[in-house]
């Protein structure tokens, strides 16, 4: 049993400014039913179009989703657009007394929605939760690439939540944005995000080095097309089939033509909705890292 | 509210209430009864007897000889205990067959041997949650040291053929462990039909109280200790017997068995009834599970586009105990891994409410379930950006692109 705040319970109990407005200047939408909450926040303005006069939402999710949306709600009728726009997810969790540490995530949610509908109207930083690329946004650093699949969430969330919460451990990420919470396929990356984030933080100084990959990788160039085929063999047996069906998934191994390695996805994998991307990003990652960096990995 | 002002507790997959007649039979035990088993005065010797009466007791209730029996603290252990037990009897057998439905008792054991680097494979379950058996077949070979699969799964209540798996073990000599846990008490078992090996229980499943277990050991099986010690329970299991829980789980095992058609006939009835006043009262709701292999007192429904944490916590405000797979209860954030393996569908799989009765349970309970439920749903789905006064709006539900 979670130990949640009397005003957790009374806003999850009795949640102010339930439903839709019909014809809201701004809708933020993030979470799908997939990872198990989402929410929708409807904004409208007043006259001036610079104040919010009237706030309203719809949670898919747990106790603590549906309060930290009720609460959020609360907080930023009647602010101008500005005051919203510096609404953090602490402020939500402070709001509401404290939220148990694992549910976190829920406030961060509530931010995302509110900047999301922030966005709509040009107002406030980026919206986390936007997808690569989208709208042609200029991502030089690359940081709209997603790290966790499990839950969509990119580089730059886990950078945003980290900072603004002083999130040092893997687990603390996933507490607050899910990342990594699923597949666990991505802790190590969000790991290396968290170092990388903290160094240059204590340094400012980008000019110091992180060793670099290619030193640590495996030898390459020098297989022949025998011991690639072998070696991809035995990692797909070794490694990669066992941790897929630990999850009802399975795969195998179709063909292996130069650099491509044809699979096909089984079990559990056949259908997933995310089944590409593990392909892609894990499957095709642990094959480099453990046969040869140039690999390409395909669905037969 | 029912007369009773105390919990309605619909909660019994996961722990039961003590029944009145065991702790009558324990209290001596925690108090003028002390003596340690293995003494040699007659005080101990006295505790003896009774150890060995609750042994019989246990035994008769499967199907077993008493000397079969072994008590230890909890269903993992006895998990454990067989699996690591088989495992080291032959070390040339280095393959392990379980399914995708185990409890973690079994499954986390299963990832540590994988470590440990055995070979563990997972048997797959259809959208009822029915073992693949021709999958499972295949995965048993001669280099199999042992198959573990569970009797009744605790999720959903489906049953598993182990008597037929046990054969084809058998076939391979590989030996069968089965987690009968949610089985035993609330099904006929005999053990001497059988080729099952190694059977786990655990008292507090069964109205006894927790901190208690035993496995079942078939003669001629060789058993290797998990608990390296003394010489307690045939020198098969060492540390000084938990003389009130032993006592008491076999004071349960009777009344078990004294109960065992009243399961069958009135806890299954208000079981069905349960589920049938749900499903005609809240839309968008279904059974996850089997209906035509389960356990009687357990019911698995997801309510669609609403969350199961939401659930929990307005049954709670009417003091109604149940519990949920949906991620949010448990901390984690993925769902059930039972109603994942089953491919119970996405809008589904969050809204998950298990509801396990016992012979407790009262059919007015029931119906104040029946009657707050609906309310509950609506309120949620209300709420939900998905659903719609229980019409879902099914073209929102794609998860993004």
């Amino acid at each position: 049993m979670w130990n949640y705040t009397k005003k957790v319970m009374d806003h999850f109990l009795h949640p102010r400014n339930v439903g839709e407005i019909p014809d809201a200047d701004a809708v933020g939408e993030v979470g799908n039913i997939v990872c198990g909450d989402a929410m929708k926040l409807f904004l409208k303005l007043d006259e001036s179009g610079t104040r919010i006069a009237d706030a309203r939402f719809q949670t898919f999710g747990c106790a603590s989703a549906i309060a930290s949306a009720s609460a959020l709600t609360e907080m930023i009728k009647g602010k101008t657009l500005e005051e919203a726009a510096r609404i953090t997810n602490q402020d939500i969790a402070d709001f509401l007394g404290e939220l148990p540490e694992e549910k976190m995530h829920c406030s961060v949610m509530g931010m995302e929605a509110l900047q999301a509908a922030l966005h709509e109207m040009n107002v406030g930083p980026k919206p986390a939760e936007s997808e690569p690329g989208a709208g042609g946004a200029y991502d030089p650093d690359g940081l709209d690439r997603t790290v966790c699949y499990c839950f969509s969430v990119t580089e730059r969330t886990i950078r945003d939540v980290a900072r603004a919460n002083d999130l040092h451990e893997v687990d603390e990420v996933t507490h607050y944005c899910k990342a990594g919470g699923g597949c666990g396929g991505c802790r190590d990356d969000i790991a290396e995000i968290l170092a990388d984030l903290w160094k240059q933080d204590e340094t400012q100084d980008k000019a110091a080095e992180a060793p670099t990959e290619a030193a640590t990788g495996p030898e390459t160039g020098t297989l022949t097309n025998l011991e690639k085929m072998m070696r991809i063999q035995s990692a797909i047996n070794d490694e990669i089939r066992p941790a897929l069906q630990a999850d009802g998934g399975d795969l195998e191994l179709v063909d292996i033509v130069g650099d491509r390695v044809l699979v096909r996805l089984k079990g559990s994998c056949a259908g997933c909705p995310s089944a590409h991307i593990t392909l892609k990003r894990w499957v095709e990652a642990r094959l480099r890292e453990l046969v040869l960096p140039e690999l390409n990995v395909e669905e037969a | 509210m029912p007369d009773d002002p105390e919990v309605v507790y619909v909660d019994n997959n996961a722990t039961t209430r003590v029944a009145p007649e065991v702790l009558d039979a324990m209290l001596p035990f925690l108090t003028r009864f002390y003596g340690n088993p293995s003494s040699i005065h007659t005080f101990g010797g006295h505790v003896r007897r009774h150890v060995e009466h609750a042994r019989e007791q246990l035994a008769a209730l499967v199907g077993a000889a008493p000397n079969e029996i072994i008590f230890t603290s909890c269903g993992t252990e006895s998990d454990n205990a067989a699996i690591l037990s088989a495992l080291e009897s032959d070390v040339r057998r280095r393959k392990v067959v379980t399914t995708r439905v185990e409890h973690p008792a079994v499954l986390s054991l299963g990832k540590v041997l994988q470590q440990r680097g055995y070979h563990v494979d997972y048997a797959p379950v259809n959208h009822k949650g029915q073992l693949c058996l021709d999958a499972l077949c295949r995965m048993v070979d001669d280099e199999t040291a042992v198959v573990s699969v569970m009797w009744a799964n605790n999720e959903t209540g489906n049953l598993y053929p182990v008597l037929e798996i046990a054969e084809i073990a058998r076939q391979h000599g590989a030996l069968f462990h089965t987690d009968a846990v949610q089985a035993v008490g609330k099904l006929p078992i005999d053990l001497r039909k059988s080729a099952i090996d190694f059977l786990s229980l655990s008292g507090h499943k069964l109205h006894a109280p927790k901190g208690i277990g035993a496995l079942y050991v078939r003669k001629g099986i060789k058993f290797n200790q998990f608990l390296i010690g003394g010489h307690q329970e045939y020198g098969l299991r060492a540390g000084t017997e938990n003389v009130p829980g032993i006592v008491g789980l076999g004071k349960a095992a009777e009344l078990a068995a004294e109960h065992m058609a009243e399961e069958q006939t009135r806890v299954r009835a208000l079981r069905d009834r349960l589920e049938q006043g749900i499903l005609s009262t809240c839309p968008d709701a279904r059974v996850n599970g089997n209906p035509a292999s389960r356990l009687p007192n357990t019911t698995n429904i997801s309510f669609e586009f609403v969350e199961g944490e939401s659930i929990l916590l307005l049954l709670d405000r009417w003091n109604i105990a149940a519990s949920s797979g949906s991620a949010c209860t448990s901390g984690s954030l993925e769902p059930s891994h039972v109603l994942r393996a089953m491919g119970v569908p996405q809008t589904a799989i969050h809204g998950s409410v298990r509801f396990s009765l016992s012979r407790f349970n009262t059919a007015e309970e029931i119906e104040f379930i029946i009657e707050k439920m609906p309310p509950i749903i609506r309120r949620l789905r209300e709420l939900s950006p998905y659903g719609r006064h229980g019409r879902p709006s099914r073209e929102s539900t794609a998860p993004e692109k």
